[in-house]
């Protein structure tokens, strides 16, 4: 008998009376808050107490211009082997995904040979290049050449690192582009094809920023890999952030010190990264949900002047009249 | 073999090659056959609907049409041209990607999961052809896509993006996509089916104008009303073969073929 009622409520005018009801309380949330707590306290007294994490020294050389430089280094380091990396994961993929099997199986090998190998041995391998080859030419292959090159002229240690990195990264950046145009339905390519568009225009205009949203978060995990990958390239002397705080610590002895300033670098840099990431993410997402996740600020300022308000509506982004 | 050439009255003022003829089709995936010798014409300005149970190849016939998929036997023309070949002598030669990429720009399809392009607002969507294939440039392009969005009657719509649209919506968009090339031809590949039936109706009107002003149009459909009011000619599939075609009318209303009838009880 639900007529009548539906009938009363249909009468009454204004917003219905919201539920005002008494919250489950949580015990676990207390206790697990208190031992979290207990643990930072526990922390940073240590942090603060203990002498000889000695801070004046980390402070002495947290912005000294050896430091400085090797940081500099580093990120020079970590942007020049992932841009490598990227333009040579996207050539990859789309080669080992080509119908060409000559061209996919190319790729397959590349990909095989740099993910097998360990990233310090390739760097090594570069490093000693002059070994197998002493001079280096460019000209026409089996004929005469026009440039020619002392090898250890020509790959010093940065350029070593810099191959090494950025070559041993393209292999698994392969990996990456290709989950990401796997990603892309089928009927999007057949969709371009059927409006007339090259199969190159189609990869470089539907699939492939379509793929984007797959391809960011794993090559932001690349990237944050890199930054501290990058400090192998200390074994073939390029002072970048790790070595120049070795060579500091070789001479003063201050050995943990100066890792607490390579680390805390290396977090300011990742936390850099990550930002940078998220944004990236955002712009990628558009057209993927019908309303864009907040930035932090937007989450923070929300959180600060709407305290004790009702949490904020759904956005009405839903099309009006015709719900899907 | 039924041909429901000459079933069409001829349309004055119409002259040229028939817009799409099919001799002897065939089509097979690996061992599975799927079309076995269709014969079919369509005459310009004519609009051709087919009619049959799912896997009879009504699809993959359209798709033979503009070359997404390769015929293995027979040959077939649009516009009295040769579908992914040149015939030079007695021999037919491939034709390269370029002139492929050319003749489907003159062919519109309209897909039955509207397969917009997610990461582009309606009118992006509708401008990116013509611009990137035909070269057209921006402020024309952006134009003729506000003309069309509006026909489809989703004038304000051309900020939004595909996953703010009803699927009613997102079809009409892919109509005006396709329609934005200025094609001779529209293929329509099951167009409704995906729709809540509420949203019908909308898509079908959008095709009824398109059909009023003359495009050439072939159509998969199971929307036996639209078939009998706007098609000019009515194809029955079964089992990758032509059973029966005609005047939509005398399909619907008399068939001749048993197949046909027992299609028709059930659909109807």
């Amino acid at each position: 008998m639900t007529t009548p009622r539906m009938a009363e409520t249909a009468g009454r005018t204004g917003p219905p009376e919201e539920i005002k009801a008494v919250p489950v309380r949580h015990p676990g949330r207390w206790l697990a808050a208190a031992v979290v707590f207990l643990l930072v306290a526990m922390l940073v007294h240590t942090l603060v107490t203990n002498p000889r994490f000695q801070w004046d020294i980390i402070g002495r050389y947290f912005l000294s211009s050896r430091v400085l430089d090797g940081l500099e280094l580093t990120i020079l380091l970590t942007v020049v082997a992932m841009a490598i990396g990227i333009v040579l994961g996207v050539i990859l993929a789309v080669m080992r995904l080509s119908t060409n099997p000559l061209l996919s199986s190319a790729s397959w090998a590349y990909i095989w040979l740099f993910r097998g190998t360990p990233v310090l041995v390739q760097l090594l391998f570069w490093f000693n290049l002059a070994f197998l080859y002493p001079r280096i030419s460019l000209g026409v292959p089996f004929g005469p050449s026009f440039l020619q090159a002392n090898a250890n002229d020509l790959i010093t240690a940065l350029t070593a690192a810099i191959l090494g990195l950025g070559l041993n990264e393209g292999a698994y950046m392969a990996e990456v582009v290709r989950a990401g145009i796997l990603s892309v339905e089928h009927g999007q390519a057949e969709a371009a094809q059927a409006l007339g568009m090259s199969r190159t225009l189609t990869m470089r205009r539907i699939i492939l920023p379509q793929a984007m949203r797959v391809i960011i978060p794993p090559t932001g995990n690349e990237t944050i890999s890199m930054l501290k990958t990058s400090s192998l390239a200390s074994v073939i002397t390029v002072t970048e952030l790790l070595y120049a705080v070795q060579l500091i610590y070789s001479v003063n002895f201050q050995t943990i010190p100066l890792l607490i300033v390579a680390s805390i670098w290396y977090l300011i840099v990742t936390s850099v990264l990550t930002a940078g990431q998220f944004y990236i993410e955002r712009y990628y997402a558009r057209g993927s949900a019908r309303q864009l996740p907040p930035t932090p600020w937007q989450r923070l300022r929300r959180y600060l002047f709407t305290f004790h308000a009702p949490p904020p509506a759904p956005p009405a982004q839903l099309p009006s009249g015709e719900g899907r | 073999m039924i041909t429901p050439a000459g079933t069409t009255p001829p349309v004055p003022g119409v002259s040229g090659p028939p817009m799409v003829l099919a001799e002897g089709l065939h089509k097979s995936f690996s061992r599975l056959q799927v079309l076995r010798g269709i014969d079919l014409e369509v005459a310009r300005q004519e609009v051709m609907c087919i009619i049959g149970p799912s896997g009879s190849g009504k699809s993959t016939l359209l798709r033979c049409i503009n070359h997404l998929e390769k015929i293995n036997a027979g040959r077939l023309w649009v516009d009295g041209e040769l579908v992914g070949y040149r015939q030079r002598g007695g021999k037919l030669h491939e034709l390269r990607e370029r002139e492929i990429c050319a003749k489907r720009a003159e062919i519109g399809m309209v897909f039955q999961q509207f397969n917009l392009f997610p990461h582009m607002t309606a009118l992006e969507n509708v401008i990116e052809a013509p611009i990137r294939v035909k070269g057209m440039p921006k402020a024309q392009a952006a134009e003729l896509a506000g003309q069309l969005l509006d026909r489809a009657g989703l004038k304000d719509k051309a900020s939004a993006y595909p996953r703010q649209l009803s699927g009613g919506q997102q079809q009409r968009v892919a109509i005006a996509r396709a329609l934005a090339m200025q094609p001779k031809l529209m293929l329509f590949d099951e167009p409704t089916s995906a729709l809540d039936p509420e949203l019908v109706g909308d898509v079908l009107a959008v095709m009824r104008d398109l059909a009023t002003s003359g495009m050439t149009m072939i159509v998969v459909t199971h929307e036996m009303g639209f078939a009998r009011e706007v098609g000019d000619t009515l194809v029955f599939m079964d089992q990758g073969a032509v059973v029966e075609a005609g005047r939509p009318r005398e399909v619907l209303s008399n068939p001749q073929r048993a197949r046909t009838r027992a299609f028709l009880s059930k659909v109807l």
